[in-house]
């Protein structure tokens, strides 16, 4: 009798955890086509799939790729049909969850984040009618191409602010990873400050994560400790935000609007728009004109935007503030132009030149007035 | 000065998660049962505690339940492993991955959610002295809960007959059992009673240190509360000392970051584990004292009658 009992609910277990797994993780696609009445067959929707690094609410970096999803799918209504999947781990789980959406017929993957770089170019290659799309990336193919906001702009406008807002003249900057990326928004905030103040120094805190917010808290705090007034990130949460507001001190919220989360401490944020490219991409898709290239957009396209400035920062800031928004718009990605030097006293770019693509994403320095020094590895 | 001062706030509010919840592990380990599902109970009292304060708005009573969510996971391990037998070990670890997936999936509405804002602490006349004012005096109650939670169970292990008894269970508790002391019901109060000291720290990790919410937030530290016990031989003192080393050495790498030193970052992040667990050994290392000291009947399964 008892052995009988065991195995009634082993097995009983067992179709429970089959149950489970039966279920799939992914979330059902919203607003599937309504149906014709019309006799001519609809053409199908285009399907098309993004994955997320993070959740869709951290109010962050997968939150502001999620708004664009959104904006496409009610700008396009029932041409396209999309899905996500987020909390994608980078890794060999990427490909695998990236494998499974070209098998459920999506036709366009968009892949929001660096570290998918290996896993998008390996399926590519094995899905040539399948098109690969991958943000901040460099790896392309006749099928995958990559896709990427002028960050760097929206740090230098931040900057420009952050020179006029300081009162002790100390930057603090909440850092993840030491790639090219980071780099350039940390030496664009600086030189953005530094372009109204030439007193200002930045301090950097490596924090070895994209998000991570009781770590990020620990990070901001350190850097207040020492000085920092005015904070800049390029990790995805709003910790630092909430702690600049907890100390009294100013912060700009990164990858969205953050004013709703620090009222007194937030200057602006830097918000990505990434609806705009991804309009874009779907109309090349639907209109047979996708081809391989690389697509850098900032805010000349309107792909990020300096958003919510802060009633209380005084005009004449707000003045200087228009004014170098009015140059970048009219010369896009302009934000490193010399003579720039770093800040070991060596000449990395010449009088009166601007900084090409290659030159940015070489950077491995940081500029004059950056305390420390570029940590090796990533 | 000043910024020794508050390197040395930052400590003593960095350490104080680690603190409650390793002196939790150490009621827990005290009596035998070794809870390799701290993780898991700090991450559903997290969760617990977000919840609990974004609706009332209150901070006691989000710790209020992070220690009963702890405390029901407490009891839900402790059921398995004290009645049921099974390895504790495994069961630690399952109650550990049980728990980082239930919280994610209880929490995911609360991501991105803001809780009300929170006034700062001081005491009214400590806090304003020059130096040991900003160090010591300007903290969240909390930290000095964790100071005094320490004394008291200090006190309770080492001082009452409750204590001695619950020691006695960890060393034999077929002793213990022959002597007519009813064991298994002791060992699951101690076992909730540690679950609920780590949920309050889940809970304050969540509420106070980062006021977010998002999975997996606790990021290892029941992990790091599990080893603080052990490299502190179970001796409250040393859970405190090992708990605010961690906290320091944590937020000292990050200060030594923006003072601009050149030591490469991944040894900086190793930093705070390296200098914890040296010098925990360092002060431990006599074999008889650790032999006094950890508990006989450690993760090793009890069977009454037999």
């Amino acid at each position: 009798m008892k052995k009988l009992l065991d195995n009634l609910v082993l097995a009983a277990a067992l179709v429970a955890v089959a149950g489970l797994f039966g279920c799939s993780k992914e979330q059902p696609a919203p607003a599937p086509a309504p149906a014709a009445p019309a006799p001519a067959p609809k053409p199908e929707p285009l399907k098309a799939a993004w994955i997320y690094v993070g959740p869709v609410g951290d109010a962050g970096w997968s939150y502001a790729h999620d708004l664009g999803r959104k904006a496409v799918e009610a700008k396009y209504g029932d041409k396209i049909k999309t899905t996500f999947v987020e909390k994608v781990p980078e890794g060999p789980d990427a490909e695998r969850v990236i494998r499974d959406l070209v098998a459920q017929g999506n036709k366009i993957i968009f892949a929001t984040s660096f570290g998918y770089g290996d896993a998008m170019e390996k399926v590519a290659k094995d899905f040539p009618d399948v098109y690969f799309e991958h943000a901040t990336g460099y790896k392309t193919g006749p099928n995958l191409r990559v896709y990427e906001g002028r960050f760097y702009e929206d740090a230098y406008l931040a900057g420009v602010v952050a020179g006029r807002m300081t009162k002790t003249n100390v930057l603090g900057f909440v850092a993840s990873f030491p790639i090219p990326e980071v780099l350039r928004n940390i030496n664009a905030y600086t030189l953005g400050a530094q372009s109204v103040n030439p007193k200002v120094k930045t301090k950097v805190v490596w924090v070895s994560s994209w998000f991570d917010p009781p770590k990020e808290t620990e990070a901001a705090q350190s850097l207040m400790n020492q000085g920092a007034d005015v904070l800049l990130q390029n990790t995805d949460s709003t910790a630092v935000l909430q702690a600049a507001e907890k100390a009294g001190k100013y912060a700009f919220g990164w990858d969205s609007d953050m004013s709703a989360f620090a009222p007194k401490a937030h200057l602006a944020s830097c918000a990505l728009n990434w609806g705009v490219y991804y309009d874009k991409a779907i109309g090349d898709v639907l209109g047979k004109t996708w081809k391989t290239e690389v697509n850098k957009w900032g805010i000349k396209e309107g792909a990020n935007d300096f958003v919510k400035v802060a009633d209380f920062i005084p005009a004449d800031v707000k003045k200087q503030l228009e004014d170098a928004k009015a140059f970048l718009v009219a010369n896009p990605g302009a934000v490193f132009r010399g003579p720039i030097v770093d800040n070991t006293g060596k000449v990395v770019l010449a009088k009166d030149t601007v900084a090409d693509d290659k030159w940015k994403g070489e950077i491995n320095f940081y500029v004059k007035g950056v305390e420390g020094k570029v940590p090796s590895g990533k | 000065m000043n910024e020794l001062a508050l390197l040395l706030a930052a400590t003593l509010s960095a350490g104080t998660p680690l603190a409650i919840a390793g002196l939790g592990l150490l009621v827990n380990e005290k009596v035998g049962v070794l809870n390799l599902g701290a993780e898991g109970m700090m991450l559903v009292a997290a969760v617990a505690g977000f919840a609990v304060s974004y609706h009332t708005g209150g901070e006691w009573l989000a710790f209020a339940a992070g220690a009963v969510a702890g405390g029901l996971v407490a009891a839900a391990f402790g059921w398995l492993v004290i009645w049921l037998n099974t390895n504790q070990y495994a069961t630690g670890l399952a109650v550990s991955l049980f728990g980082g997936g239930f919280s994610a999936f209880v929490g995911v509405d609360y991501v991105g959610r803001k809780l009300a804002e929170r006034p700062d602490h001081a005491l009214p006349w400590l806090g304003d002295l020059p130096f040991l004012g900003t160090a010591l005096f300007r903290q969240h109650p909390m930290v000095y809960l964790a100071i005094l939670a320490a004394v008291g169970i200090a006190w309770f292990l080492y001082r009452t007959r409750a204590g001695l008894v619950l020691r006695a269970i960890g060393e034999s508790p077929e002793s213990a059992h022959a002597l007519g002391y009813p064991v298994r019901r002791i060992r699951l109060a101690a076992v909730v009673a540690g679950g609920a000291l780590c949920g309050v720290s889940g809970a304050y990790l969540s509420v106070v240190y980062a006021p977010l919410w998002v999975e997996g937030m606790t990021a290892g530290r029941g992990w790091i509360a599990l080893a603080l016990t052990v490299f502190a031989t179970w001796r409250p003192a040393r859970v405190l000392l090992g708990a605010y080393l961690f906290g320091g050495v944590t937020m000292l790498q990050l200060h030594l970051q923006g003072r601009g030193v050149q030591l490469p970052n991944e040894f900086m992040g190793m930093l705070p584990y390296l200098a914890t667990i040296a010098v925990l050994v360092l002060i431990s290392r006599n074999p008889t004292w650790i032999r006094l000291n950890m508990p006989g009947s450690l993760g090793k399964p009890f069977f009454p009658g037999l």
